[in-house]
């Protein structure tokens, strides 16, 4: 057995997968730390839950390695792999209580009854629900049967952990609060933890890095900050938040003719009733409130600016002028810088 | 407070009467029928008490023989066809080949025409087998009927069984036969369940196929209850059909428990 390398949490290396004649993987590398919290970012169908999949060993890679802690896990099924799944609907077997469903996981690797009592107790402890032992899945709620099914993943002790969409079975407001809660259970417990999710807010505001999927292969993998500031595709830069986008090119603050494509963010652009340099003059056409600040939407003679303010917001038909402070351009969907 | 009964209620009510009375009508007449000593028209009471036609049909060799048969014949269907049945019933829920769609139905149409002309053509196939009279004969014509139990509805259990929770299962370390037994099997249980009583019923009131495969030498009680009216009092005959009645009435108060119990349909909120 190879020695696990220090630092290693998850490597993906050349992964491909065709299904029903479709590539859906398309030569996937991926890095992931160890203790690392990474997000696979995109829409449905870019290939996010087949990695995934890939990596829990429930779909076999048609080329392509997935190192799990330095070990070469590949040719192993989901039950010899060192990774513990959250599946979207939490999967709890019906007909256990809550601790039983936690405590299969160790009675197949044939810990004593004592034993698994108290790991079974302990990681019940860790997500608050040790007073839900004895009740069976369909006696307590979502949001609770999603944390069952998180302590029978971590009882496992799993190098690393997978999660499958785990908030999108929960209503808003209590969303925020697992996605906290995961978060600082992840931190506190310092395991390898890769989550899949179509959620953009989720993912930058849980992940150390996000990897943004489109068609089965990764756009770009960075921090959140990176991400959003600096989008190295024109692909990341209209997914990930809101964006003013013009074919043309940009000189002095004008939009000329031209082939490259630039984009805006909303919080890039000033604007003000006083005419400033280089600045594009316009008609408010609608002021949308955010909670702190103002979204303004400005139409100009061949298009609309959408700003962001949250001082001296103008009003619905008034005349303003919009600066542009940075824009990204792109060329053939690449960033140059 | 007077209570008040409406027109329409007082309606339902009659209505419930009057079916507890054709549901349980005759099954009262046979109890009463089995403890007296005669209660012909146009006596308005029965002549006397007794339970001489018990120890009649105890005594009786031919009638005891029709009892074993039964109890020996019945369960031994019903294992075999669990054995037969069961895998095709996983292979149906779980798998998608080429003319699944055709066998299930196939199965289901075989059960849709008029038995008899089946058990004629079976007949003569058994006299060249020289199946003819014997306990696997009848074995096998009672099998049949339980075929269609024994697949469509384990079919169905099996196929509702979510793929996720064993997914979730291989995850936690469990082997591909421990999920099977553990999660499969376990919660397509109700759905078996409910086979095994269908079948149990069908091949314990089978007698048109037993009685033309398995007559002069191989008696079920159903088959010895043709004879049995023939040649008793009615009021054997009475008795015969409560014995005939306890297995099926003992069965499904067992699987009612367990069908029933609310535990295995807890928790389906799956999708």
């Amino acid at each position: 057995m190879m020695k696990t390398e220090d630092g290693m949490g998850l490597e993906l290396r050349g992964l491909k997968k065709i299904l029903g004649g479709r590539v859906i993987i398309d030569d996937l590398d991926l890095s992931v730390s160890k203790g690392e919290m990474v997000s696979l970012l995109g829409p449905s169908g870019c290939g996010k839950t087949t990695t995934l999949r890939m990596i829990a060993g429930f779909l076999a890679v048609d080329s392509g390695q997935i190192l799990v802690a330095g070990k070469d896990v590949t040719a192993l099924g989901p039950d010899k792999r060192p990774s513990a799944m959250v599946f979207q609907n939490y999967a709890l077997w019906p007909h256990m209580t809550a601790a039983k469903n936690v405590g299969f996981p160790l009675k197949i690797k044939g810990l004593s009854k004592i034993e698994i009592k108290e790991k079974v107790e302990a990681a019940l402890e860790l997500v608050n629900l040790l007073h839900h032992k004895d009740s069976r899945p369909g006696q307590i709620s979502g949001g609770e049967q999603q944390r069952v099914a998180l302590a029978r993943a971590l009882v496992q002790e799993p190098d690393i952990l997978l999660l499958d969409e785990p908030l999108s079975n929960l209503d808003a407001k209590l969303r925020e609060k697992v996605r906290e809660d995961i978060r600082e259970l992840q931190r506190r417990l310092g395991i390898t933890t890769v989550i899949v999710t179509h959620d953009q807010e989720e993912a930058l505001s849980i992940s150390d890095r996000v990897a943004v999927m489109n068609s089965g292969r990764i756009e770009q993998f960075s921090s959140p900050q990176d991400l959003y500031r600096q989008p190295q595709t024109e692909y990341v830069a209209t997914f990930i938040g809101s964006l003013n986008r013009f074919e043309g090119d940009l000189q002095n603050g004008q939009i000329l003719g031209g082939t490259d494509v630039i984009g805006i963010r909303p919080e890039d652009l000033t604007i003000s009733r006083e005419p400033m340099e280089g600045s594009h003059s316009g008609i408010v056409e609608l002021v949308i409130p955010r909670g702190h600040f103002f979204e303004v939407v400005v139409r100009r003679k061949d298009g609309i600016f959408r700003a962001f303010a949250s001082e001296n917001i103008p009003t619905f038909g008034e005349h303003v002028h919009v600066k542009i402070k940075k824009a990204l351009r792109y060329q053939n969907g690449k960033l140059v810088a | 407070m007077r209570t008040f009964l409406s027109p329409t209620r007082l309606l339902l009510n009659f209505a419930v009467l009057l079916m507890a009375f054709f549901i349980l009508g005759p099954i009262l007449w046979l109890a009463a029928h089995a403890f007296v000593s005669g209660w012909q028209y146009p006596n308005l009471y029965p002549s006397g008490f007794t339970l001489s036609w018990w120890s009649k049909v105890f005594v009786d060799s031919a009638l005891k023989t029709a009892i074993k048969n039964s109890l020996i014949l019945s369960p031994l269907v019903v294992l075999l066809s669990m054995v037969i049945c069961l895998p095709a019933a996983y292979a149906a829920g779980r798998m998608n080949y080429w003319g699944r769609k055709i066998f299930m139905i196939g199965i289901f149409s075989a059960n849709s025409f008029p038995k008899i002309g089946l058990f004629a053509a079976i007949a003569t196939l058994y006299y060249t087998l020289n199946l003819m009279g014997t306990f696997v004969g009848v074995m096998i014509i009672q099998l049949l009927g339980t075929i269609i139990y024994m697949t469509w509805i384990p079919a169905a259990a099996f196929a509702a069984v979510p793929r996720n929770l064993e997914e979730a299962a291989r995850d936690a370390g469990a082997s591909k036969f421990r999920v099977f037994r553990t999660i499969t099997l376990r919660l397509a249980m109700p759905g078996i369940l409910v086979a095994i009583v269908m079948s149990f019923l069908a091949s314990f009131d089978e007698a048109q196929g037993s009685y033309l495969v398995g007559a002069p030498s191989i008696y079920t009680m159903p088959t010895e209850m043709y004879s049995l009216v023939q040649n008793y009092p009615i009021q054997v005959a009475a008795v015969f059909s409560i014995l005939l009645a306890l297995p099926s009435v003992l069965l499904l108060g067992l699987a009612r428990k367990h069908i029933m119990g609310g535990q295995l349909a807890d928790g389906f909120q799956l999708k």
